[in-house]
Order: structure tokens, then sequence, then C-alpha cells
């Protein structure tokens, strides 16, 4: 068991590092590097030796690969080029504001999502199912961004309810995020929250149809018992892999609705700095969300493994 | 002893079909099951036995509703009750035993606990005593070492273990009736006895009634006292259990009696024609009408009802019964096969051959080896001859799907060689065979539903092999495909159907017409009709058996079921742990002397026979690996004669009737010991 952990942090820490190396030859092949792309047309004489200077781009690229490696394994990306500051204070706060977003949805939106889920499992095809998936379905099927504009739409303009767009500091503290963040959690639950509730439904609904279901049935076991011991623990098993997908894709940023409310998260940092070809930042940003997917997906594979017997035995007795 | 405990009367479920009809898969069933009475329901699959017993229950499956009648049970109707009222009754008066226990326990929760569940949910004792209690019934159903089994999950059991868990938990609530839905389908045939002797056990001890429902009448004879035959969704004939076993009145039960190969009696069964109507197919007349040959006039437009006949204490459905009673005699017939010439040639020749499942190490890898000292299989040896029919027998996990995976190039050998006419060595590598060899040496795989693709024709799934290895096209290539659907006895309108529109006999048909395709030489035959209802699966082996005496084609024929091994074999090995134990011409396999496990595994055959009783003489623990040395059988050897068996590999030793036998003891000592 040990041994299977240790190999799959292993694997991980391969996959980082073959993340890092493609994102840093795929800088290095781009034509011009990060000093011309700044310097634009000033970019000759003085100032663009300067600036290679500055950047240590004058040394031969394994060195330089070899020597960022070394501080962003020491936690140092290094400096931005558009706002000269260390990457890191540029990403602190960006990582704190998804942070945000993602947790409030996640919090609001897993738990709801596995009881819609269930709900719409139990009364498969009657008035509850019916309801809640044709709403589940209807807000699957419609892009982020039109739900988002029509949210800022009806609730900001028309209404006047909330803030429509995000309009704080990239550094604004916690309670000052919270009131402005409503709106795209609403926008990113809907979408999330209808994908994985479709999921727990017919998870669960294969679950009822097993055997053993009907094995519980016929033995008595009243049913909310019946629910809970016998097909919730199996049913939802299969769910935790989708779960981590869903939390790596939130902690990533996400693009179009953090675009959309202007709020300051890792997602619209993408777009900036890609827009701004602000390339040390890319490359920071590329090792941070491979390793939100690396980290939480080993976290999903561990806990499968802990709370399914089959699996676990299996591991032990090899 | 005459008291009713349940009775079903007028009882039609159904379900609406998409174009709005009402269909009934049950139709008008009425039965009683009195105290203390084991009764078998009986029927090929889709006869509605399993819908019948779980409405016993009071359960009606999704989509299915009951259009009339009811099941009583203690004077109330278990159709109209609450969910409530039901939970009181389910697992505390009337238990279940479900078919498949592999399935049917909650794979999240251990043995112990799920037991637990039970004795909560039905009786009144407090932890201790519970506790104490799932040890007894543990024990009670002869489960090794009962203290620590609570602790374990399902998956960890053998399947015979698992269905003793299951009889545990029904027995838990200590109900007044157990339903029992082919609790021994699936399992080993020594298995299979020992826990049918331990349901019959139980309904003595308990004096608890039983249904007991099985396609197995071989089954079915060992427990019931009184049988219901089901076909098509009614009860066509019901009655004491030896009346209908040794006399059976109706022709469909008189028929499927006969398409049972027995033990006792060489060749092939006889087949019935036709397959059961599917629900919502039968207008008017007799449901059997299209497949009896007793039909009348009168059977096509009028149906039958069912009779009463006082002096057999029977009821039948048939206007012709008359003309089966005292034809018991003809049961005992069969069709005799031709045997093949034996001064043919060799065709196939394994040689010291082993295989193993080992995973290679790194060095072995490169070296191209596999080090493995104790392989899945070992030292087989057999010459097969041309046109012969060579069976390989044994329980599941014997190694006879394995060798036949090698044979066919699927598995690679890890030792020893396996020689293609004239002793030409076969590569153990698939990609290193010639296209003729590929062409030569064909497979049938026990389930047709997977084996043929489901998004094909009939006609697309026989022209692969004709434009692959023959280069057919056109006209040509339709015109072979016909008489292949012909040689295997089906229409020319198959050729568009996808195998869902076909039922499971025609599905292994057309099976049986692809591998027939390549016009090969060999063809291995992995367990091609386990899947199949008794009347299908005599049909088929009379395909296979006509097909090789027009072909001249050589079987190897893989199967756990010695009575139709016996039916279709010419030659018989016997395999235990991917050892060779005996081989020999069939009819002296089937005699004795014979090696312990042989007859180990004829004791246990069930036979449709009341008074043919298996043997037990082995306990039914299942191997994980072969032992390192000595006899493959030694674990379980009810002849064991001592530390010989541990330490050497016996010695082979000819019969008088040329089979061999791989035994420590002296075959003529064997002989006069198994008299
Ligand atoms: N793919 C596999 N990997 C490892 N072991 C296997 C595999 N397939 C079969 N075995 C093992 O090989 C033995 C023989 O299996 P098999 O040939 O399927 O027996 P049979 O056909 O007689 O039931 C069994 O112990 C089984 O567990
Ligand atoms: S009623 Fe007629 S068709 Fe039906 S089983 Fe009897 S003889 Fe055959
Ligand atoms: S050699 Fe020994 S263990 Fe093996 S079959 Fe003969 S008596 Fe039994
Ligand atoms: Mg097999």
């Amino acid at each position: 068991m040990l041994l299977l952990i240790l190999k799959r942090i292993g694997l991980g820490l391969i996959t980082l590092f073959i993340v890092s190396l493609i994102t840093f030859v795929g800088v290095e092949v781009l034509p011009g590097d990060a000093c011309t792309t700044y310097l634009e047309r000033e970019a000759y004489g003085a100032a663009l030796d300067a600036c290679i200077k500055r950047l240590g781009l004058d040394v031969p690229a394994y060195e330089r690969y070899l020597d960022w490696a070394s501080n962003v394994i020491r936690g140092d990306f290094g400096y931005s080029l558009s706002g000269e500051m260390p990457i890191n204070e540029v990403l602190g706060p960006r990582v704190k504001n998804s942070l945000v977003l993602a947790s409030v949805s996640i919090l609001i939106g897993i738990p709801l999502a596995i009881v819609l889920g269930i709900i719409t499992a139990l009364w498969r095809d009657k008035l509850p199912d019916i309801m809640i998936s044709t709403i589940t379905i209807f807000s699957m099927t419609i892009p982020e961004f039109i739900s988002a504009t029509l949210l800022i739409l009806i609730v900001a303009i028309w209404l006047g309810w909330l803030p429509g767009i995000v309009i704080i500091p990239s550094d604004a503290t916690f309670y000052e995020l919270l009131s402005n963040i409503i709106l795209p959690v609403v926008a990113i639950s809907m979408i999330m929250t209808a994908h994985m509730a479709r999921m727990v439904r017919s998870s669960v609904i294969q679950v009822m149809a097993s055997d053993y279901v009907q094995m519980a049935i016929l033995k008595g076991v009243p049913y909310w018992k019946m629910v809970f011991r016998h097909v919730l623990p199996n049913a939802l098993l299969p769910a935790i892999n989708v779960v981590a997908l869903t939390i790596a894709w939130l902690l990533g940023g996400v693009v179009v609705t953090e675009v959309v409310f202007n709020y300051p998260g890792l997602g619209r940092l993408v777009i900036e700095s890609i827009s701004n070809r602000d390339l040390p930042v890319v490359q920071a940003l590329a090792i941070i969300l491979a390793s939100i997917y690396v980290g939480i997906n080993l976290i999903a594979d561990l806990m499968t493994l802990m709370l399914n017997p089959r699996l676990k035995s299996l591991q032990i007795r090899k | 002893m005459n008291e009713i405990i349940e009775s079903v009367k007028n009882l039609s479920i159904g379900f609406n079909s998409q174009k709005g009809k009402q269909i009934s898969i049950l139709r008008n069933v009425s039965t009683n099951i009195k105290k203390g009475e084991t009764v078998g329901i009986v029927g090929e699959s889709g006869s509605g036995k399993s819908t019948l017993a779980l409405a016993m229950m009071g359960y009606i499956k999704q989509g299915l509703f009951p259009l009339k009648g009811e099941c009583i049970f203690k004077s109330e109707d278990l159709l109209k009750m609450s969910s409530r009222q039901l939970e009181k009754i389910r697992g505390r008066k009337i238990a279940m035993i479900p078919q498949n226990a592999g399935q049917a326990l909650t794979p999240n929760l251990k043995i112990g606990y799920q037991i637990d569940e039970a004795l909560k949910l039905h009786t009144n004792l407090n932890k201790t005593e519970r506790d104490k209690k799932i040890s007894e019934l543990l024990n009670k159903v002869r489960l090794p070492s009962p203290e620590t089994m609570a602790f374990r999950y399902p998956h960890e059991l053998s399947g015979g273990q698992q269905q003793r868990v299951a009889v545990a938990m029904a027995l838990a609530g200590k109900p007044d009736l157990l339903l029992l839905d082919e609790p021994t389908t699936g399992l080993d045939v020594t298995t299979q006895a020992h826990v049918l002797e331990l349901l019959r056990f139980i309904a003595k001890d308990t004096g608890t009634s039983m249904i007991y429902v099985s396609h197995d009448l071989g089954a079915i004879a060992q427990v019931s006292d009184r049988i219901v035959v089901m076909y098509a969704g009614e009860i066509v004939l019901e009655g004491p259990a030896r009346k209908i076993l040794k006399e059976p009145i109706h022709p469909y039960t008189y028929g499927l009696l006969k398409s049972i190969p027995k033990l006792s009696l060489a060749g092939l069964p006889a087949s019935m024609p036709g397959s059961q109507p599917q629900p919502g197919s039968i207008n008017e007349g007799c449901s059997f009408y299209d497949r009896c040959n007793l039909a009348t006039d009168n059977c096509k437009k009028n149906s039958p009802d069912l009779e009463h006949i006082k002096e057999l204490d029977t009821n039948v459905r048939c206007f012709n019964y008359k003309e089966l009673i005292n034809q018991n005699n003809n049961l005992q017939t069969s069709i005799t096969k031709k045997s093949n010439n034996s001064e043919a040639n060799e065709v196939l020749k394994l040689k010291d051959v082993s295989i193993s499942y080992a995973k290679q190490k790194f060095f072995d890898q490169l070296l191209n080896k596999i080090s493995d000292q104790n392989p899945t299989v070992k030292d087989i040896n057999i010459d097969i001859k041309k046109g012969e029919t060579i069976a390989l027998v044994g329980e599941s996990g014997s190694g006879k799907s394995t060798i036949l995976k090698s044979i066919a190039g699927l598995l690679k050998t890890k030792d020893g060689q396996i020689k293609f006419e004239n002793d030409r060595i076969l590569s153990s590598d698939l990609k290193m065979r010639n296209p003729n060899d590929l062409r030569a040496i064909q497979l049938i795989f026990q389930n047709p539903d997977e084996s043929l693709n489901p998004n094909h024709t009939v006609e697309q799934i026989l022209s692969q092999p004709l434009k692959l290895y023959f280069n057919l096209s056109g006209e040509e290539l339709k015109k072979n495909i016909i008489g292949l659907l012909k040689k295997v006895r089906l229409g020319e309108f198959y050729m568009s159907r996808y195998p869902r529109q076909l039922s499971g006999g025609e599905k292994q048909r057309v099976a049986v017409a692809r591998a027939f395709a390549a016009k090969p030489d060999i063809i291995l035959c992995d367990e091609v009709t386990s899947a199949l209802d008794v009347s299908v699966q005599a049909a088929v082996l009379n395909l296979l058996q006509q097909l090789k005496e027009d072909l001249g084609t050589t079987y190897v024929f893989v199967s756990h079921d010695l009575a139709v091994v016996r039916a279709i074999s010419d030659r018989v090995a016997v395999l235990y742990q991917g050892r060779l134990c005996e081989i020999g011409p069939s009819q002296n396999v089937y005699k004795f002397p014979s090696h312990p496990y042989t007859e180990v595994l004829l004791g246990a055959v069930l036979e449709p026979d009341p008074d043919i009783k298996p043997k037990l003489v082995a306990e039914d623990i299942v191997e994980e690996k072969p032992p390192e040395k000595g006899c493959s059988f030694q674990g379980r050897c009810p002849r064991k004669i001592g530390d010989i068996c541990n330490s050497e590999v016996p010695p082979w030793q000819i019969g008088e009737n040329g089979n061999a036998i791989r035994c420590h003891i002296n075959i003529k000592e064997l002989a006069s010991l198994q008299q």
C-alpha cells in the first residue's frame, strides 16, 4: 500500500517535470525571446543588451532551465515582465482569489449536486426527477458566457441587487470578495452542479438495479437504511474521481466566468499573461496548474483505494 | 402437513410494450405451497419462473406490473400490501436465496454485517447473542472457520462460499418459506452437489417450505417433492416429482427430459425443434404448438386448460396427454453417433506443453523466456486424431480454456510444442503463424453475446472470414453465406438480422457458422453449450455432430459438464489444476477404474432422476493454485494413500481398455476399491 502511494507520487513528479520541460522548450522555440517581446520596437542596442543581461538570457538554455527549475522548487518563480515585480507577488492574490471562488462553489455545488442526483434517482420519472432533470439539462446546455451574461443582465442591471462586475483590487480581503462573488459562484455552480448531479443520478440508478439491492429489499431492510448502507457507498465511489476533476478545473481558474465577471483569479491571469506575452508568468502558471491537477487526482485515487474494499484487499495481498 | 402456506391464484403479470399494448409474461398461474414441502419450478430461460418466484414475495421487478390475480400468504394478499407491511414479512416470514450470490451480496459490507442486519431486523437478540448466532449460522451452512469468516468481504470468498453466506442470511430470520432462484447455477459440479445437499439438510432440519426455481432438471430432481413446469408464462404440468420426472405426460416436459444428456447413456440426446415463443407473440391455440409433435388442428385454434388428473395426482395443460401415458421407456434412448475412424492420422499433438500466467520479470523479458516453477498448466501430452472429438473436462480453473487459448495462439506456451499436421511445429506466437494455419484452427466461445459484434448483421459477421481467407466477393460471397446458414439450419432471411434479434441458440449457430466459414481442420469449442437451455443445447450438439460427420472436422471440446462430454466426445481428458489426471476413450473413462478425481466428478453429476443421488466423496474446497510437487489432486483426494502423493508425481498407468490414469494407487487395486 505504502509502496503504491510512493509510486503514484513519483509518477506525479515525473509528470510535473515533463510539463515544465515542455513549457520551457515551448517558450524557447517561439520566435523572439522575452526581451524582444517586451521591448517591442525598442529592442535593439543597449536597451536590448541590458534586458538580456538582466533576465540572464545570455547563458545557454539548459543552464537557464536548471536555474529556473531549482528556483521553482524553492518556491521562487522569478520576475514577471510587464509589472516587473516578483511573480510570487503577482500570483499570491490571484491564487487566493481563485481559491475563494473555488471553495465557495465547491462547498455549495458538490453537496447540492449529490443531493439532487440522489433525489432524481430515487424519485426516478416522478415529479421531483422530471423537474430537477429539466433544470439540470437546461443549465448544462447553456454555455457559461451566456448564462453569466444573462445573470448580470437580470440580477445586476435590471434588478440592481448585486454588482455585476467585480471591481475590487486583486488584493481585496476575504469579506470584500464574498459580496462580490455571489454571481460568479452561481454561474459556475449551475454548470458544475448540473453535470455532477446527472452523473450521481445515473450511478445511483445503476446500483439500485443491482442484485444486491434487490436482495436487501427482499431481506426486509427498510428503505432509507437500504439507501444509506447498501446504495450510496457503492454509488458515490465512482463519483470521487469526477469530483476531483471538477475541483481541479475550478482551482485552475474558470477562464470564461472570470473574464465575463472581470474576476481577478488565475483564469483571467492566464488570458492576461498570454496576451501580454508575459512568458515567465505563463511558465509559472503552467507548473502551478499542472501541480493542482496531479495533486488532486492523486488524492482522489488514494481515496478510492481506501474506500473500495475490493481494491484494498487486492493491494494488501500483493 | 397439508396446511397451505402460500397460494397463488390466477396470477398474470405483464408490461406495456412500446406500442402501448399490454403484454403478459405470466398468464393465469395458480399453485399452492404446503407447509414443509419443497416445490421445484422448472422452465427454460424466459418462461417466467423468476417473475413468479419474486411475485411470491410480493416483489414485482421494475417495469412490470400485476394484471390480475393474487398471492395469498397467511390469508393476506402480498400484492396489495404497502412496502411497510412487506418489510415485516420479507426476511422474517419469506426469505430469498438469490441466483448469483456474488452479485447479491453488497460489496462494501462485511459478511458478518450483512447477516447481522437480517438478525437485527427479524429477531430480538442483543449484540452478544447476535454475534453468537452469526457464527452458529455460518457453521450451519458449513463454512470453514466461522469466527473469521464474518470479518471478510464478499469478494474474498469463492462462489460456493458466497452461496452459503446467502443461505445463512436467509435462515437468520427463521422464515416459513424459502425462495431459491437458481441457487446453484454457475457453481462447479462438486460445489453444486454440496450446496444442494446442504439445502436438503436444511429443509429437513428446520421444516421450512422451499420454492426452488431452476432451468436444471438435474438440480430440481434432487430437492423437490413436487414439480411445476412452466412454458411461455404458463404452468403446463404440475405434480409429484417422481411422476413428473419418470412419466412426464406433457409433450414439452417429455421433450425436455429427452434432450438432457445422461451419464448412463452414450450418444446424443434428442432435440426439440424451435424455441420458446416471445411474450406477446402468442395469439391463440396452445403455446407449444410450433414445437409439438403430437399437435393436432384442435391445438392450433384452442388453448388447452390445466386439467387435473386424479389418478396421477397431476395437472396437465394438453389435449393429447393420454398418448404419453406409459411412454416412459422411450425416455431412456438416445441418438447413436458415428464413431470416428481410429486409424486416422494425427492432426494435432501437444507435447510437454506448460503454460504460465506469471508476469515475466525484466531479465526474462529480455531473454524472452518464462521462469515459473509452478505454471498454471504443466506437462500436457495429447495426440489428437483427424476427425476425432476430444473433450477436456474439469472444474473451473482446471486450465481447460488456457490450453485452448494456447492452441489457438492467443497465449504463449512456456515449454513444450504444439504440432500441427505432419509434426510441423506451430509457433506459440499468433503473429508468427502463417495465414493457412490461422484458417485451419478456429475457436467458438461460450457466450455468443460477447463473441458476435452487436453492430454487424449476420451477413457481415459471416462475410469476414470468407473475405479474409478466400477473398470472396459479390455473388459468390453471398452464395457461400447462404450455404453456411443452411448448414447450421438457418434460413436466408437471417442475413439481415443483428445478433440482438436472435435467440441464444440462433446466435450460437451463427457463431458455429462463422467458425465453419474458414473451412477449418480443427475447431476449438469452449463451453459452447453452457449458456444455452437444454433443449437448445441438444440441438447445437446434434448440429456439431452432423457437421463433423459431413466435413470430417476435428473438435477439441471443453466443458465442465460430464454428461454433455459423454454425449459428444470420442475421447476424454480429465484435468485438475492444469495437470492431466486421466485420458481415454469416453466409454472407458465413464467406467471404473477411474482416477480418484474423475470418480469425484462422476459422483457429483446431477441426473434428472430422484433415485440417483450424487455421491459426495470430496470436500468442495477451492484451491488457488496447483501444489508445488506430487500429485495435483493431493489436496482434495478422498483416496490419498500417504506421503508419496505429496512428494512424487504419480506415474501413468494404462488400464485394460486403453484409458490412462495417473495415480500412485495400482490400477487393479483402484478397480476393486471403486466396485
Ligand atoms: N488472464 C489470466 N491471468 C492470470 N491467471 C489466469 C488468467 N486466466 C486464467 N487464469 C488462471 O488460470 C487457471 C485456469 O483457468 P482457465 O483456463 O480459465 O480454466 P477453465 O477454463 O478450466 O475454467 C485458473 O487458476 C485461473 O485463475
Ligand atoms: S395441446 Fe396440442 S400442441 Fe399443445 S402440447 Fe398438447 S398436443 Fe402439443
Ligand atoms: S496419487 Fe494420491 S493424491 Fe493423487 S489421485 Fe492418486 S491417491 Fe489421490
Ligand atoms: Mg473456461
